[in-house]
């Protein structure tokens, strides 16, 4: 296995991206917070609004630039692999708009839990904390993709929106939830890989482990669907979580 | 192993210069909108109560404050298009 390539191409872009997109929003918003002080608050905020479908639009397309493509490479590798495509061969149409479909699927469903854990439970956040943020992700996520580095749009906001908190008061972020996060993430890897290893092998001894693994998926799936119908989070209640501490601008 | 620590601080550059300069451009821009409302009763001049020169929020005139928006705006919306067309083409 080339594991140094899987270090400089993707290992060290994941781990870097966050930062580097926390950095970028940190500084941003903080020179939005200082140069609109002096602004009409009706105008700063109503700018910022309009402002954030634009740049929430640009994290869309980043998203589709970055995530979409992994998913897209995944299948195709595979099928080089098991010889429906010739090893020169690009993604297949079909590939492309299942992906892009599977997202923006995806995308449509919500994802509220994550929405509410990054908009509610990290701290209070304004226009123009959002403005930056989606700025500082956009632009991070669009360089990367145009240089090649893939990358995970939702590690990227994060370090942004936790940014743009830090740059309008260090002290109004909820560091407890970063650390959190950041559990979360160095356990996903690993996990990601043990289950991937698992799969493969189970797969590997041919049709039966197949639909086994398809099986297991399946029911998988399934219990966490369950589970998370334990506490639904919706549209309806989103918003609803105590603000962590009131800070004044 | 070789990392391409180049590529890596092309991003970071890159990114900082882009996203610090876009929320910048918007934040001047929306300053420059302000000029038209004027200041309410209790409202201080400033973020640091200093005294701002001319009409209150900015030093300029309305008009002049606007156009200055107008251009800080086209500024970011420039960055932003030929960003897209350097990533598309």
């Amino acid at each position: 296995m080339k594991f140094a390539g899987v270090v400089s191409k993707v290992l060290l872009p994941a781990v870097l991206s966050p930062i580097i997109a926390g950095v970028v929003a940190l500084i941003a918003t903080y020179l939005a917070y200082r140069i609109t002080a002096r602004g009409a608050d009706g105008t700063v905020k109503k700018g910022f609004k309009v402002g954030q479908i634009i740049s929430a639009s640009m994290v869309a397309l980043a998203h589709g630039t970055n995530d979409a493509q992994k998913t897209m490479g995944i299948i195709t590798l595979t099928l080089i692999t098991a010889g429906a495509l010739p090893a020169d061969a690009g993604p297949p149409f079909w590939v492309i708009l299942s992906a892009g479909l599977a997202i923006a699927l995806g995308t449509y469903l919500g994802g509220w839990r994550i929405i509410q854990t990054l908009g509610k439970r990290v701290s209070e956040i304004q226009t123009p904390q959002g403005f930056a943020a989606e700025t500082s992700s956009a632009a991070v996520i669009l360089v990367s993709s145009h240089l090649g580095f893939p990358l995970s749009t939702t590690q990227v906001a994060t370090g942004s929106i936790f940014g743009a908190c830090a740059g309008r008061r260090l002290a109004s972020v909820q560091w407890g939830v970063a650390g959190q996060i950041a559990v979360a993430w160095l356990l996903t890897l690993p996990a990601a890989a043990a289950v991937g290893a698992v799969a493969a092998g189970v797969a590997s001894t041919g049709t039966v482990g197949t639909v086994i693994v398809a099986v297991v998926l399946v029911g998988m799936a399934a219990g966490i669907y369950a589970l998370s119908r334990r506490r639904p989070v919706t549209a309806d209640n989103v918003n609803n979580v105590p603000a962590p501490q009131p800070v004044a601008a | 192993m070789s990392v391409n620590w180049g590529a890596l601080g092309v991003v970071t550059i890159v990114s900082l210069a882009i996203g610090v300069l876009v929320v910048v451009l918007v934040s001047l821009a929306l300053v420059g909108l302000s000029a038209r409302e004027p200041l309410r009763d209790g409202e201080l001049a400033s973020a640091d109560d200093t005294p701002i020169i001319g009409h209150g929020r900015t030093p300029l005139s309305p008009a002049a404050s606007t156009a200055v928006a107008a251009l800080c705006l086209f500024g970011a919306a420039a960055i932003v298009l030929y960003g897209l067309y350097v990533i598309v083409f």
